[in-house]
This record gives structure tokens, C-alpha cells and sequence, in this order.
């Protein structure tokens, strides 16, 4: 489904990612797990086209992106979840939903999924005309996962969910991310510094180490691949 | 008492006009972070626009209510197509640079239209058609409340609630407050910001041209030289409400306004400067952020 060969991009005159190549298939949850710094947050702004790709090719669905804008690829279906959330503060949650579905016309069906996710997260129903910049964090993490699915991402790119928040909330928003995988056959890229969690719902995973991969394989093997068990799962 | 009621009305309609352009300063600011300067020069365009077209539909005896709305729509048009392209010339290319260089490349776009009119048509003062007449059901008030008072006053209500009504429930409003609060997250929900970017320069410098239309039909005359001063002030008026706040504007505009207005009529017109001046100066001591406005930790 989205295909990543040979990428490089980077800010000012250095490079972030170095040559990485990725390929994801449909239905798949693949994680991105590395140390801070190591360009997994560039590797997801560069396939949402607000980081200029440098060289190589990313391709969606067989058709290359690479020198696309970032609102023409969120038409074609890839979806993210930034890093820090970036609610809009001032928008009430219904307002952020209503955000998230900007590109749609399909008035019917928007109000179905808007009932969708506020099925997967009773609490923001309550919310609803509450502004976003006042919820918590794990409200916060939540709007953001159920506004990008307001746009009903093919691929749905989610950057560092599990950050800042208490186990508990942790542990839902790893279950959901599972439940949006199947109930809505949606493809989903995670990127997380918590790898054990990463790991444990994803079907493969791909190792990032200084903007290059240095390892890639199913999620089961990195579990029991001494390494990796060392540099990033703490055992 | 009659005087203080004619003082408080000669300044609401003065503070109307500054909020038609402060809105324009601060809807741009609040999207951009740019202060743009050349805004009070889209006003005058607008006034002059709304001067030429209504000079010569008079000299072919249009009648009058057609001559206000062609001129209108005139002036709104060609004011935001100024706007437009001077944002896409000006400033588009400067989006990464430094603050400080689409700041000075605004003051240069301000210079530019100045001295542009000033060659294109002339440095005397034009004499402007009265295109507000004087009602009848007025006369009993008049030299308290005129005519085009209240046609400013209730022009400018309206527009504003059209404007509120805009940026609350549609769809380019939303995106407008969305992309003001968060950028790259606007890019990332599929917002193209340029657009919005466009469209928030053509809303305001059409305000800024009815805000040009009425006041030149108030006042009577024109020159290429009043944007500056009005730009200036309904800067001032902004900044005084709380830049990048759009109710802040308006508050500070009418405050601003009033101000002017007693300060011209009960000490000396020679005075009404120092007086807005004063009272910016001391908001800002106490409220550094202005009336409305948010504080907000700014890297520097």
C-alpha cells in the first residue's frame, strides 16, 4: 500500500533520514521503533509531504507522492497523528471532529463516523462543546486518534500515542489502535519510543537508529531477538 | 448633555471605521504573525476606487442608490485584489524567512502604494460625492446624530455580524481559526494554508474598503495620504484590544474612538493624538497584551 524506497530528507542542510526503505501492506499495523533523534518523526512528515522529500521514491497505492501537498495526500487517504497531538485549543472537540473530516462532502456518512468514534470514546461525546485546549492528555491523545479518523484514513500514521500518559490510558489507546485496525480495515504506521507496547500490537516493525533502518522483521522475532530485547525493551 | 450625546456618536462612527481596518490587522496577524503595513493603503485604494466609479456613474446620472453598491462592490473587488496580490508578491515568498523581513517588505508595499496613487492620480486633496443623503425622518436630530453616522454605525453592525458569522460557522472560518491556532496540525487535516492564507487578506482588505468608502463619503475628501494615518491608528486600535483577537479589535477601535472624540471636544483637537496615544500606553503598562489578548510565551 505505501512503498518507501530509498528516501532522504532533512531539514536545513543536514539530513534527518538517510536511504530508508519501507514498504507496508494493506491491513497491516507495522511499528517504527528508536531512540529519540533517530528521524522517526521526519520519516512520518515526509510521507505526509510537510518535509521535503530529498531523493527517492514514496509511492501510495501504486501512484508516487513524493512531490505532492500535504492536503492532496490527505485526500488520497493517509492520515496522521502528530507527535504532541496538536489539538486546537480554541476549537471545541466537536469543531476539532469536524476538522479532522475537512476534505469530505458526504455529510451522512461524516455524521455516522462521527457517532463512530464517539462510540470508541464515550467520554468525548460528553466533551463535545468543551474547548480542546481543555481537556487532559489522555482526552487530548484521544481527540486527536478520532479526528484524524474523521478524515477515514486508507493508512493512518500515528507518531509517539503512548506519550506523557498514565499506563492505564496507555493500555486503551494500544487496544483501540487494534479495534480501528480491524473494525475499519485501516492500515495503521506507529511510531513509538515505548517498544515493548509498539511491538506486542503490530503485525511486523522496522528499527530506526541514527536516520537509517538498521533492523527490520515480524514483531514476534524483535520480541525475542536478544538486541533488540537489550537496546530498546530493557531486558 | 446634547453636546456629550453628539461627542459619543461622532466617536462610535469614528471607532466603526477603525474596527472596518483594525480587523483587517488583526485577522492577518492572527494567521501569519505579520503586521502588514501596506493594510491602511488597501483602505485608501478602496476609497479611491469608490471615487472614481462613483464620479463617473454620476456624470452619466445613475441614481444614487445604484451608485453606492456599484461603488461598493467596485472597491471591495479591487481592494481585495490588491490585497491579494501584493500578499502572493510580498509576502508569500518571505513565509520561512526571518519576522523581521516580511515586516520590512510590508512598510516597502505601503511606500509603494502611496507614492503609486499619489503619481497615478494627484497629491491635492478630491473632493468626494455625498454619497449618503441626508434622511428627513433624521432632520429632528441632526446636530446631534447625522445622517451618515447613522448609516456608518449600522453598516459597520452588519457587516460585523456577517463576519462573525463567517468565521464561527463556515467552513473557511473554521479553517481560518484552525490554521491561526495551529498550522502544521491545518496542514495535517488537509487545510491548504495558502488558500486560507488568500482568503484571510481578501476578507479583510474588503472591510477596509467599505471601511474607505464611508469615511471618504463622510468626510468629503481624499488623498492618497489617508491610509497611513488610518492604518496607523486602526493599528494602534488592534494592538490596544489585543492583536490577533478578533472581538479585542473592535472593543479597541470603539474605545480608541471615543477617546478621540472627547478628547476633541471637550479639550482641544490639538490633543486627540495625545490622548489615544496616552491611553495605549498606559493599557499596554498594565495589560501587556493588550485588552483581549492572550499572553502567550513567545521564543525569542
Amino acid at each position: 500500500m505505501l512503498k518507501l524506497e530509498n528516501v532522504q530528507s532533512g531539514y536545513g542542510n543536514k539530513l534527518a533520514i538517510k536511504d530508508i526503505s519501507i514498504e507496508i501492506k494493506k491491513g497491516e499495523i507495522i511499528s517504527l521503533i528508536g531512540a529519540n533523534g533517530a528521524g522517526k518523526s521526519t520519516t512520518l512528515m515526509t510521507i505526509c509531504g510537510v518535509v521535503a522529500c530529498r531523493s527517492g521514491r514514496i509511492t501510495f497505492q501504486e501512484e508516487e507522492i513524493q512531490k505532492k501537498n500535504p492536503d492532496e495526500i490527505v485526500s488520497m487517504g493517509i492520515c496522521q497523528v502528530p507527535e504532541g497531538r496538536h489539538i486546537f485549543p480554541e476549537l471545541t472537540v466537536k469543531e476539532n471532529l469536524d476538522m479532522g473530516a475537512f476534505l469530505r462532502k458526504d455529510k451522512e456518512q461524516i455524521k455516522r463516523d462521527m457517532d463512530y468514534v464517539f462510540s470508541l470514546f464515550p467520554i468525548l461525546a460528553e466533551r463535545r462543546n468543551q474547548d480542546g485546549g481543555t481537556l487532559s492528555g489522555g482526552e487530548q491523545q484521544m481527540l486527536a486518534m478520532s479526528r484524524a479518523l474523521m478524515a477515514k484514513p486508507q493508512l493512518l500514521l500515528l507518531d509517539e500515542p503512548s506519550m506523557g500518559l498514565a499506563p492505564l490510558v496507555i493500555k486503551q489507546i494500544f487496544e483501540i489502535i487494534g479495534q480501528i485496525n480491524k473494525e475499519q480495515d485501516t492500515t495503521i504506521f506507529l511510531v513509538e519510543q515505548n517498544a515493548n507496547q509498539a511491538l506486542r500490537v503490530a503485525d511486523r516493525a522496522y528499527v530506526m537508529e541514527n536516520g537509517g533502518i538498521s533492523f527490520s522483521g515480524t514483531a514476534k522475532d524483535m520480541l525475542s531477538n536478544p538486541d533488540i530485547q537489550k537496546a530498546y525493551l530493557g531486558i | 448633555m446634547d453636546y456629550f450625546i453628539e461627542l459619543f456618536f461622532s466617536g462610535l462612527t469614528r471607532g466603526s471605521i477603525y474596527a472596518l481596518i483594525a480587523l483587517g490587522y488583526t485577522m492577518v496577524y492572527g494567521i501569519i504573525g505579520l503586521i502588514n503595513f501596506a493594510h491602511g493603503e488597501i483602505y485608501m485604494i478602496g476609497a479611491f476606487t469608490a471615487f472614481i466609479v462613483a464620479t463617473v456613474l454620476s456624470i452619466y446620472g445613475f441614481p444614487l442608490l445604484a451608485i453606492v453598491v456599484i461603488a461598493g462592490v467596485a472597491a471591495v473587488v479591487w481592494s481585495s485584489s490588491y490585497a491579494y496580490t501584493i500578499e502572493k508578491i510580498a509576502y508569500k515568498p518571505l513565509r520561512h524567512a526571518p519576522r523581521l523581513s516580511p515586516l520590512i517588505s510590508a512598510i516597502g508595499m505601503s511606500i509603494f502604494l502611496q507614492n503609486y496613487v499619489l503619481l497615478a492620480q494627484t497629491s491635492d486633496f478630491l473632493p468626494f460625492p455625498a454619497l449618503i443623503p441626508e434622511f428627513a425622518f433624521m432632520e429632528p436630530i441632526a446636530h446631534i446624530v447625522g445622517s451618515s453616522d447613522l448609516v456608518i454605525l449600522i453598516t459597520t453592525f452588519i457587516v460585523m455580524i456577517i463576519l462573525t458569522i463567517i468565521i464561527k460557522f463556515s467552513k473557511i472560518g473554521k479553517a481560518m481559526r484552525a490554521t491561526a491556532q495551529d498550522r502544521m496540525m491545518a496542514t495535517l487535516v488537509g487545510i491548504n494554508v495558502n488558500s486560507v492564507i488568500s482568503a484571510t487578506f481578501i476578507v479583510g482588505s474588503a472591510l477596509a474598503a467599505i471601511g474607505g468608502l464611508l469615511i471618504a463619503s463622510h468626510i468629503g475628501q481624499i488623498n492618497f495620504y489617508i491610509g497611513f494615518i488610518a492604518g496607523i491608528k486602526a493599528f494602534t486600535a488592534a494592538v490596544l484590544g489585543g492583536i490577533g483577537s478578533i472581538p479585542g479589535a473592535v472593543l479597541g477601535s470603539l474605545i480608541l474612538g471615543l477617546t478621540e472624540s472627547f478628547a476633541t471636544g471637550y479639550v482641544s483637537s490639538d490633543y486627540e493624538d495625545v490622548f489615544a496615544f496616552s491611553l495605549l500606553v498606559l493599557i499596554l503598562i498594565f495589560k501587556p497584551s493588550g485588552l483581549l489578548g492572550k499572553t502567550t510565551n513567545q521564543k525569542v
